[in-house]
């Protein structure tokens, strides 16, 4: 069988500095992989890069065994790719719920029917659902604008399973969020990933995090992978201590 | 609350004419244009966050449409359609550059667009009769129902503004209108959950665009003489200033700005010598400066005070 997501050889460049010199690696149905590394280490690059929002300088990028390199965030999204960004993206002027209604809407019927068709697109319940899911139902009907920080990310979280997506990358799930809520989101997840066979990719810092989170581990330093294992294997490993803390 | 409202400004729209002179008439009639041309502007940069600096353009189009066409005996609803369909297409293609460049770079390439509108009706006199304008434009005919008379012509506008209002409440309210402000607020976010910006920044356009033709539909039998410079760059700011004023984004914000652009300064024309613009500049300024939201922006914050 075809692993979901296949990154072969992927490099970036910036002008003369590379940011991702020929990453390969794969991601098997139902894996969390966990991604760590420095900062500035091209952990965030080589999201873009598989997703679509920057154009790779080389290599290829297939889901399913399908090649994707190059395609357009928005297509991607479609074939059942969602991501969440390090930086919280929520639409503050609409409310949880309709930004909940936004992240399902664009992957039904077409854009025509969409104009004529119901205003909740037939998601009202959907999106009820994913609320009462992420213990947001109190502020169903708020603007994301008046959510703490917290909640604004788990939203954001929330929003990048509204489609039902097979593969979800996400970069920094844990950043600024509190320890209670952290445990919370880290259970959503598991149950996601347990209850429809969702695979994750995850960028994060937060060690105890990751490490209680993912399957397995891959370590990137200056745009190269120095490391894959269980997180076991990788506490221990010293080339990680050493990138981490230098010599 | 807001129903009653509702009911009140209707009752006051259709009774208002009837109380007041020919030139009255003309003011509250030129307001609805502008209020439709304000409409679409204000979905394309109130909704969907484009800017744009060509709506003045797009209401030449349409009345030179109309102009053109009446005058040479086809009937006004000929005139909707090309104009329609002119600005449709037209404002699609004004789109793409959108693709590329927001802000004011976007600013600028409206504003290039509308300038080029304004030379072609001024150079070309074989289509447009150039500096000569257009004149003798008839007003339409329905089933019968002459619109020749300034109250019946300021109904037959009236009428058309609440079918473009009644369509863009229903587009904004669709998960469109979700669509349109989430590329708004970040299209970045749109764009990973599916949203095909680059069709919704297109369609933003071409509808706003085609509602400001419909307007110059409706402004060229209204003035019944039409010439390029009332479509030039200051009409587009003109509208510009409408849609901030009133309330960007807001669905009855354009009506707001309308009012205040075209009845306004009659208004305060009254008494006040003619320092009347100096007033109504420094109120724009003041408003603009203490509230970018615009008067609902302004009403909305004292209301959840």
């Amino acid at each position: 069988m075809n692993p979901v997501l296949q990154v072969r050889e992927l490099a970036k460049a910036f002008g003369g500095i590379s940011a991702v010199s020929g990453v390969s690696f794969e991601v098997h149905e139902g894996e969390i992989l966990g991604l760590i590394g420095p900062n500035g280490s091209g952990k965030s690059t080589l999201f873009n890069c598989i997703l679509g929002q920057l154009a790779p300088s080389a290599g290829q990028v297939r889901i399913d065994g399908r090649d994707i390199t190059g395609m357009r965030p928005c297509q991607l999204n479609r074939l059942g790719v969602g991501r969440t960004f390090q930086l919280l993206q929520v639409f503050p002027q609409l409310t949880v719920r309709e930004n909940l209604i936004l992240a399902g809407q664009e992957h039904q019927a077409s854009m025509w029917s969409r104009l004529v068709g119901r205003r909740d697109a037939g998601l009202g319940p959907a999106a009820d659902r994913m609320i009462e899911f992420f213990r947001l139902s109190a502020l169903a009907a708020e603007k994301a604008a008046a959510l703490s920080y917290g909640q604004q990310k788990l939203l954001d979280v929330a929003m990048a399973f509204m489609a039902g997506p097979r593969l979800v990358l996400l970069d920094e799930p844990a950043g600024g969020v509190n320890p209670t809520m952290l445990a919370g989101l880290r259970e959503r997840l598991r149950e996601i990933n347990a209850s429809q066979r969702a695979t994750f990719v995850v960028i994060e810092h937060n060690m105890e995090f990751v490490m209680a989170l993912c399957t397995r581990v891959l370590v990137l330093a200056e745009g190269r992978i120095i490391a894959e294992g269980t997180p076991s294997e990788i506490r221990a490993n010293p080339a990680v201590v050493e990138a981490y803390l230098g010599n | 609350m807001k129903k009653a409202a509702a009911v009140g400004l209707i009752i006051l729209l259709v009774a208002a004419p009837f109380g007041l002179k020919p030139y009255g008439i003309y003011l509250l009639t030129l307001w609805v244009v502008m209020a439709i041309a304000a409409i679409g502007l204000n979905l394309t940069l109130g909704y969907a966050g484009q800017v744009s600096l060509a709506q003045g353009a797009f209401v030449g189009i349409g009345a030179y449409s109309a102009a053109l066409l009446t005058t040479q005996g086809w009937p006004l609803w000929c005139a909707f359609l090309l104009a329609t369909v002119i600005s449709l297409a037209i404002g699609w293609l004004l789109g793409y550059p959108a693709l590329r460049v927001q802000h004011h770079y976007l600013a600028f390439v409206t504003l290039s667009f509308a300038t080029l509108v304004y030379l072609v009706l001024r150079n070309e006199e074989w289509l447009t009769k150039g500096v000569y304008g257009v004149s003798g434009i008839p007003r339409p005919t329905l089933l019968g129902w002459s619109t020749k008379g300034p109250v019946e012509f300021y109904f037959f506008c009236l009428g058309i503004l609440a079918l473009v209002s009644a369509a863009t409440w229903w587009l904004v309210r669709s998960p469109w209108g979700r669509a349109f402000t989430a590329l708004r607020e970040n299209a970045i976010r749109a764009d990973s959950l599916g949203v095909d910006t680059r069709r919704y920044t297109l369609m933003a356009f071409a509808f706003g665009s085609a509602i400001g033709g419909i307007a110059g539909v409706l402004y060229a039998p209204l003035v019944q003489f039409i010439e390029p410079t009332a479509f030039n760059l200051n009409l587009s700011l003109n509208l510009l200033l409408m849609v901030m004023v009133g309330g960007s984004g807001f669905f009855l914000g354009p009506f707001l700005g309308a009012a205040v652009s075209v009845l306004l300064p009659e208004w305060m024309r009254f008494g006040s010598e003619g320092l009347y613009l100096i007033f109504y500049a420094v109120a724009v300024m003041v408003l603009m400066a203490f509230c970018p939201s615009g008067l609902l922006g302004l009403g909305q914050r004292l209301f959840k005070r």
